[in-house]
């Protein structure tokens, strides 16, 4: 699985790539906001996932997902809004801009694997045996 | 008697990195008694004593009794999506097309701890299977053992976290409503549930029998003998063509000879001998 991770705080990108990593995912890209995830999206090399806060400078959460849904090669990227945004309008919102799906902070790590199971991708190998 | 500073430290360590669960700091009291029974159970004395043992040496039996005990109250939405994907695609268009004549449908969530499993059965019932709107007497009930749950499971109020936890956002949306901090399940899916008090280990009180049954994570904490009775009397519990779901660690067989085991998708459900097809 190939991530990227927008949010403009450096210690929850670090957070959410570890928590990524755990479940699999080997290519993270980070950025720190809208502009900086529409940058690496540059080429063919797509991320299947895109983890995105909503509140950032340069451009939103909100914002991104709009931009995210325009161009159809970038419409299989499935997105998940990480957010301490927790009005149900928001989430009403989030998901008619195009989200999949949409965690609320603060989170139990299980739940973010939980949001990835929703979506189809595989779970940490940490299992009870 | 109160666990033990470094003794929860070495357990909730021991949990995370086995389940991914985190245990928060003021998780002591569940440590104590989820591990005290094993304790006891074990001839420990103690739960201190019992993790000085866990630590001293790698017993790993021991460890996943621990661990099953410390994680499986867990409750989440839609637990173990497989299952939830075989009643959606198989189970339940089996159960109405079989019931159509008599337009009932019966669900049961025995050990139902929150809520949580009956809500996603009656969300999914409300969205998959508008026709059910059409004069079905569709009975969910749920029942546990424990008072406390009962009581959150009819309040159907669940913090953020516990939303958090597999509930996809689309539903979230369709079937809550925020209230302060916390979201309350709706009126219209609360009024279709009903929630009772019951332990499984002492006899049944007279009930219907249900088309299909839930009994899922509760068996691990049994003897053989209680969940060779608990299976068998589940068992008689279900409706001709009705299908029993157990846990994803559980099984039935072995324990109880009426009870086959079906794959549907890729979750294995159990029916009633001669009732398989």
């Amino acid at each position: 699985v190939k991530a990227l991770v927008v949010d403009d705080s450096r210690a929850m990108r670090t957070i959410l790539s570890r928590l990524l990593r755990k479940a699999g995912a080997v290519d993270i890209r980070e950025a720190a906001d809208g502009c900086e995830a529409l940058a690496c999206l540059d080429g063919d090399d797509l991320p299947d996932l895109a983890l995105v806060d909503w509140n950032m400078p340069n451009m939103n959460g909100l914002e991104l997902v709009g931009a995210l849904r325009r161009r159809p090669e970038w419409r299989r990227i499935a997105i998940v809004m990480v957010t301490t945004e927790n009005e149900q309008s928001q989430i009403v919102r989030a998901l008619a801009a195009g989200a999949h799906e949409y965690l609320i902070k603060p989170f139990e790590e299980a739940s973010l694997f939980d949001k990835l199971a929703i979506l189809g991708f595989p779970q940490p190998a940490t299992q009870l045996a | 008697m109160t666990v033990a500073v470094e003794q929860f430290e070495y357990v909730r360590q021991l949990v995370h990195r086995r389940t991914a669960i985190l245990l928060a700091d003021d998780k002591q009291y569940l440590v104590d008694s989820r591990l005290t029974p094993i304790a006891r159970d074990l001839g420990h004395g103690d739960t201190n004593t019992m993790i000085s043992h866990l630590r001293s040496c790698r017993d790993l039996a021991l460890e996943q009794r621990v661990l099953e005990a410390m994680t499986t109250n867990e409750t989440l939405w839609f637990r173990d999506r497989q299952p939830f994907e075989a009643l959606r695609a198989h189970v339940l268009p089996d159960v109405t097309r079989r019931n159509g004549p008599t337009r009932q449908l019966r669900v049961w969530s025995a050990a139902c701890s929150s809520g949580q499993e009956l809500y996603s059965v009656a969300m999914m019932l409300d969205e998959a299977f508008p026709e059910l709107h059409n004069g079905w007497r569709v009975e969910l009930m749920g029942t546990d053992f424990c008072g406390e749950m009962v009581a959150k499971a009819r309040e159907g109020l669940y913090s953020t976290l516990e939303v958090n936890r597999g509930l996809p956002a689309a539903l979230m949306v369709r079937y809550f409503d925020r209230e302060g901090a916390n979201w309350r399940v709706k009126t219209a899916i609360r009024a279709r549930v009903r929630f009772e008090k019951m332990n499984l280990v002492e006899p049944w009180p007279p009930m219907p029998t249900f088309d299909l049954v839930f009994l899922r994570n509760v068996l691990i904490y049994f003897d053989i003998p209680t969940k060779e009775r608990v299976l068998m009397a589940a068992c008689r519990q279900l409706a001709p063509g009705g299908y029993l779901l157990l846990g994803g660690a559980e099984t039935a067989v072995g324990l109880c000879t009426d009870l086959v085991p079906v794959k549907i998708g890729e979750a294995v459900f159990y029916r009633a001998k001669g009732q398989e097809r």
